[in-house]
C-alpha cells in the first residue's frame, strides 16, 4: 500500500499525469456520450471536468501541478481560433449574401447575452469584478480572458464562466429552441446552429456540429463573428462608463 | 506526395499566423487578443492554395475537438471554491437565464429575418434529427 501511494504522488507530479488524465478521462466520457446517443445531459466536456476536478480535490493534487500536464491541450485553443477562420472562408459566398441578417442576430444576441448576464449580477448583488468577468462569458474561453483583463475582470473566472456558458448551451440549447419553435428545417438548423455559436460559443458549436451540418457551420462561423464583434466592442463600451 | 505532411503543415502556418497576430497586436496595441488577428490574416491568406490546403487538413480536425479544448479550464473551477460556495447558486442563474436569453435571441431574430421561401426549401432535411 505505502508503495502504491509512492507512486502515485511521483506520478501526479509529472506533467505526464494531467495530460493523460485529460485525453484519457475524455476519450472515456466521449464514448459514453455516444453510447447514449448524444443526448445533451451527457455532455462530454462537463463530465470531465467533473471526474478530473473530482479526483483532484479528492487525492489533493493541486491544480497547478494538473495544468502543468494539461497545458499542451490547453495551449491548442490559440491554433484552434485561428482556424476558425476556414468554416468562415468555406461559406463565404453564402456570408455575403446573408451578412446582414448575420451580422443584425449576432449583434443582438451578443449583446441580450451581455446585458442580462450584467443586469442579473447587478440586481443579485454580485461583486464588482465578478460582474465585469461575466461580461465577455459568451466568447470563446481564451478571448474572454483577454477581454476580461482589458476591462478589469478576472481572466481565470472568466474563463470558468466561459466554459460553464458553453455547457448550459450545449445541455440546454435543444430544449429551448423546441419551446421557441425554432424547426428542423434548413432555416431552423441555420438559426439554432448560430445561436449555439453566438450564445454557447466552441462547447455549443461541437454540440451543433454533432447534431446538424447546416446548424454546425453557422455556429463555426457565429463563434468567429463573436470573438471580432466582443473583442473590438467590449473594451470600447467599457470605456465609456 | 505531401498528403501525409499537410497537417503538419496546416498546424505550422496556424502557429504561424498566431504569432503574426500576436506581434501584431502587441506592437500596434489593437483591442483583439493575438489569435482573433491572426484568424483575420487567415481569412485573407485562404485565397492561396499554399495555405488552404494544409490549413483545411488541419482546421477540420483540430475544430472537430475544439471541446476537448475547454478542459483544463473547466477544471480550473476547482481554484475558485471559496468564491464558488459564497456565490455559486446566484452565479449559476446568472449564467443559465443569460444563456437562454442570448441563444432565444439569436435564434429568433435570424429565423425571422429569414425570408420564408428560403425556410421552405430545406424541409427535405425534416427527417434528421
Amino acid at each position: 500500500m505505502p508503495k502504491f501511494v509512492e507512486l502515485w504522488v511521483y506520478l501526479s507530479a509529472t506533467p505526464l499525469f494531467g495530460l493523460t488524465a485529460t485525453l484519457a478521462t475524455y476519450v472515456s466520457m466521449q464514448a459514453i456520450y455516444l453510447r447514449l446517443n448524444q443526448v445533451p445531459w451527457a455532455n462530454p466536456v462537463l463530465w470531465t471536468v467533473v471526474a478530473i476536478a473530482g479526483v483532484l480535490l479528492a487525492t489533493g493534487v493541486p491544480y497547478p501541478t494538473y495544468f502543468a500536464g494539461a497545458q499542451f491541450i490547453h495551449f491548442l485553443l490559440g491554433p484552434a481560433v485561428v482556424a476558425l477562420a476556414w468554416p468562415l472562408w468555406q461559406r463565404r459566398l453564402e456570408l455575403r449574401q446573408r451578412w446582414g441578417r448575420l451580422l443584425i442576430a449576432a449583434l443582438m444576441g451578443g449583446t441580450a447575452a451581455s446585458v442580462s448576464a450584467l443586469a442579473l449580477a447587478w440586481a443579485l448583488d454580485l461583486p464588482h469584478e465578478v460582474l465585469l468577468s461575466l461580461a465577455p462569458k459568451s466568447v470563446t474561453a481564451p478571448v474572454a480572458m483577454g477581454i476580461a483583463e482589458k476591462i478589469g475582470g478576472i481572466p481565470a473566472l472568466s474563463a470558468v464562466f466561459a466554459v460553464l456558458t458553453g455547457l448550459v448551451g450545449a445541455v440546454s440549447g435543444r430544449y429551448l429552441f423546441n419551446v421557441l419553435r425554432i424547426p428542423f428545417t434548413t432555416a431552423g438548423w441555420t438559426a439554432r446552429g448560430f445561436a449555439l455559436g453566438t450564445a454557447a460559443h466552441g462547447i455549443g458549436a461541437a454540440r451543433a456540429l454533432q447534431v446538424n451540418a447546416d446548424a454546425g457551420a453557422y455556429a463555426g462561423l457565429a463563434l468567429g463573428l463573436q470573438v471580432v464583434l466582443a473583442s473590438l466592442l467590449m473594451p470600447l463600451v467599457f470605456k465609456l462608463f | 506526395m505531401a498528403s501525409s505532411t499537410q497537417g503538419l503543415r496546416g498546424l505550422a502556418w496556424l502557429l504561424v499566423l498566431q504569432s503574426a497576430g500576436e506581434l501584431l497586436a502587441r506592437g500596434l496595441s489593437l483591442p483583439f487578443p493575438g489569435p482573433v488577428v491572426g484568424m483575420v490574416l487567415l481569412l485573407g491568406a485562404l485565397r492561396w492554395p499554399l495555405v488552404r490546403e494544409p490549413v483545411a487538413a488541419c482546421a477540420d480536425y483540430l475544430l472537430q475537438h475544439l471541446s476537448l479544448l475547454f478542459v483544463p479550464v473547466g477544471v480550473g473551477v476547482m481554484t475558485h471554491l471559496a468564491l464558488v460556495s459564497q456565490y455559486g447558486g446566484r452565479m449559476l442563474v446568472v449564467i443559465v437565464l443569460s444563456t437562454w436569453i442570448g441563444l432565444g435571441v439569436t435564434a429568433l431574430v435570424l429565423f425571422k429575418l429569414t425570408p420564408n421561401d428560403e425556410s421552405v426549401a430545406g424541409d427535405g432535411d425534416a427527417q434528421v434529427r
